[in-house]
């Protein structure tokens, strides 16, 4: 049995889930390397060893100096031809939810995306992902020689276990890359985005206006949140697409979701209420948020939130 | 411009997901059924770049007879053919359902592919990127942005706190995600002209499925939570609480 876990990088930098699925796949009790493709920033290796990586492959891609997608999961299909290994192990981020059904195609292999719950039984994996943005789950799995899964961010944690790591190296060809990546452009300066955050504060339509919006900003970065919103604030235009939180929207599982003036209709329940700790604050106490909330305060959203932004930087100082 | 736009019939948001007592099915006796609504995004802008370039959209499902429903929402908006792969379900693995519209898009010879990022029923955000792979095509998807010049496509991506800007060829795949477009609602003339349009049906046989669904569940029910009180004055401690008690912040 091997597993390879992907390590996921951007400009560098190794992100959070990787470290995640290491400490996961550490806990699955069968061998297991990571894979770091492409060109990484020099501490790449240390880092990974410091969350228990003790196996590591650099692979160096001839003929590819930049980020493809193609053309990394031609990479990833060859090296799991070569290790023979049955298990790829992906984030369920935007890069590892595109690399693991290309990879999954090439090899006619299985893929289970955003897996919230994975075990091992023999040689065969036994996860549990959401559907229907959560309003159901499925117990699925998977045939084929090898299985392919991408695990959801947040939901295991990663744990600091130093190794001292071996490191691989690989070479691997890449010929006809077909899509090229041009260019990262990073959103607002310093802006988290809903899916990694641990904190997430979210406005509906009980903030009126997209003027008012200010408070759950000022609000969020007192907690250091992301801030998301409903589908009736961002169909109404008050806020972007890539804050919404729900079922056309994104589905986030932080430590804690603070739902301010969010009444909580079903498609956004979906997209949220897998959240560690939810907070609701909503002058309606009939609002379903509540059925899914663990503290609320029922009152009127524009007296508590000031006083929230008040009492935390009380706390502050 | 030769356009295929594949599209999936699912529940609507707002419907209660239902399991059947054996839990090994979604009861789907009461569901309303809707065009996946990112793929009104994909239908939308394939039927602008015909607007804009001439040429023909054609849509393409998978799935039982109901489907159908679906596919006259996306000519009412402005497709041209359609075509519907007959089978009695779809099916849990999406590598099967891929395999099956890879045929029909194979013989289309299309210059753009666009289907939805994902179905918002099994949410697997697979089909763009299986599809890649099995036409050995360019592709993007989580696509928010897209230009087409020449024969060049340059698309912006959603990912994590920012965009990522790709660059390919036609004949392409693009996955639809929502901020690409406004989709439009389909006239009166539209679904008038979509009815007259014949949708053509194709017998499909169905690859072994190697992703497989034993059972679902619903998910665990959250404890009821506490109502801390009934104005600001209940702040402090609810901070306390998530201090204290939650430990979150």
């Amino acid at each position: 049995m091997k597993i390879i876990v992907f390590a996921e990088h951007r400009e560098g930098q190794i992100r959070k889930v990787t470290f995640e699925n290491i400490t996961l796949a550490k806990s699955l009790g069968v061998p297991f390397e990571v894979v770091l493709m492409g060109n990484t920033a020099e501490n790449a290796v240390e880092t990974l060893a410091r969350y228990g990586a003790e196996k590591i492959i650099k692979v160096s891609l001839s003929g590819l100096d930049t980020y493809s997608p193609d053309g990394y999961a031609k990479a990833l299909a060859e090296l799991i031809k070569k290790e023979k290994a049955d298990i790829l192990m992906l984030g369920a981020t935007a890069t590892g939810k595109d690399l693991a059904p290309r990879v999954a195609a090439l090899l006619d292999a299985p893929a289970a995306t955003d897996c919230i719950h994975v075990e091992l039984q023999g040689d065969r994996l036994k996860l549990v992902r959401p559907m229907y943005a959560g309003k159901v789950h499925a117990n699925i799995r998977l045939n084929g020689t090898v299985q392919i899964l991408t695990v959801r961010p947040n939901v295991y944690s990663a744990i600091e276990s130093p190794a001292q790591p071996t490191v691989r190296e690989e070479n691997i060809t890449v010929d006809e890359v077909k899509t090229i990546l041009k260019e990262i452009v990073s959103g607002a300066k310093g802006k988290l985005d809903v899916t990694e955050a641990d904190i997430i504060v979210s406005g509906g339509r009980g903030m009126k206006g997209p003027e008012n919006w200010h408070l759950i900003e000022e609000l969020a970065s007192l907690l250091g949140a992301a801030t998301g919103a409903s589908r009736a604030a961002v169909d109404a235009g008050w806020r972007p697409h890539d804050e919404q939180v729900g079922q056309t929207g994104k589905t986030v599982s932080p430590s804690l979701y603070i739902a301010i003036g969010i009444s909580g209709a079903i498609q956004h329940l979906a997209g949220m209420s897998s959240s560690k700790y939810i907070v609701a604050i909503n002058k309606d106490p009939e609002a379903p948020i509540f059925k899914v909330a663990d503290y609320g305060i029922v009152a009127d959203l524009f007296e508590v939130v000031p006083r929230m932004i008040d009492e935390l930087k009380k706390m502050k100082n | 411009m030769n356009i295929a736009v594949c599209i999936k019939q699912t529940p609507d948001t707002e419907a209660r997901i239902k399991l059947t007592d054996d839990q090994k099915r979604v009861d789907e006796s009461d569901i309303k059924f809707i065009l996946n609504p990112y793929d009104e995004l994909a239908v939308e802008q394939a039927v602008r770049l015909k607007e804009a370039n001439g040429g023909e959209v054609t849509v393409i499902s998978l799935g039982p007879d109901r489907v159908t429903t679906a596919m006259r929402t996306a000519l009412a908006m402005g497709a041209d053919k359609a075509i519907h792969l007959k089978t009695d379900r779809h099916p849990d693995d999406p590598l099967v359902t891929a395999k099956a519209l890879a045929e029909v898009l194979k013989e289309g010879n299309y210059d753009l592919i666009f289907l939805g990022k994902q179905a918002i029923d099994d949410d697997h955000n697979q089909m763009p990127s299986v599809l890649a792979s099995i036409l050995n095509m360019p592709a993007a998807t989580v696509v928010i942005k897209m230009e087409l010049k020449d024969d060049t496509v340059t698309v912006e991506r959603e990912i994590e706190g920012g965009h990522e800007i790709l660059e390919f060829k036609i004949p392409a795949i693009i996955g639809a995600q929502r901020g690409l477009n406004e989709p439009r609602y389909p006239a009166l003339k539209g679904i008038m002209r979509a009815k007259k349009i014949k949708i053509e049906e194709r017998e499909v046989s169905l690859a072994p499925e190697q992703l497989i669904v034993e059972s679902y569940m619903y998910p665990p029910p959250k404890n009821p939570g506490k109502i801390v009180g009934d104005s600001a004055d209940a702040v402090p401690e609810l901070l306390r609480l998530l201090h204290e008690e939650a430990k979150v912040i």
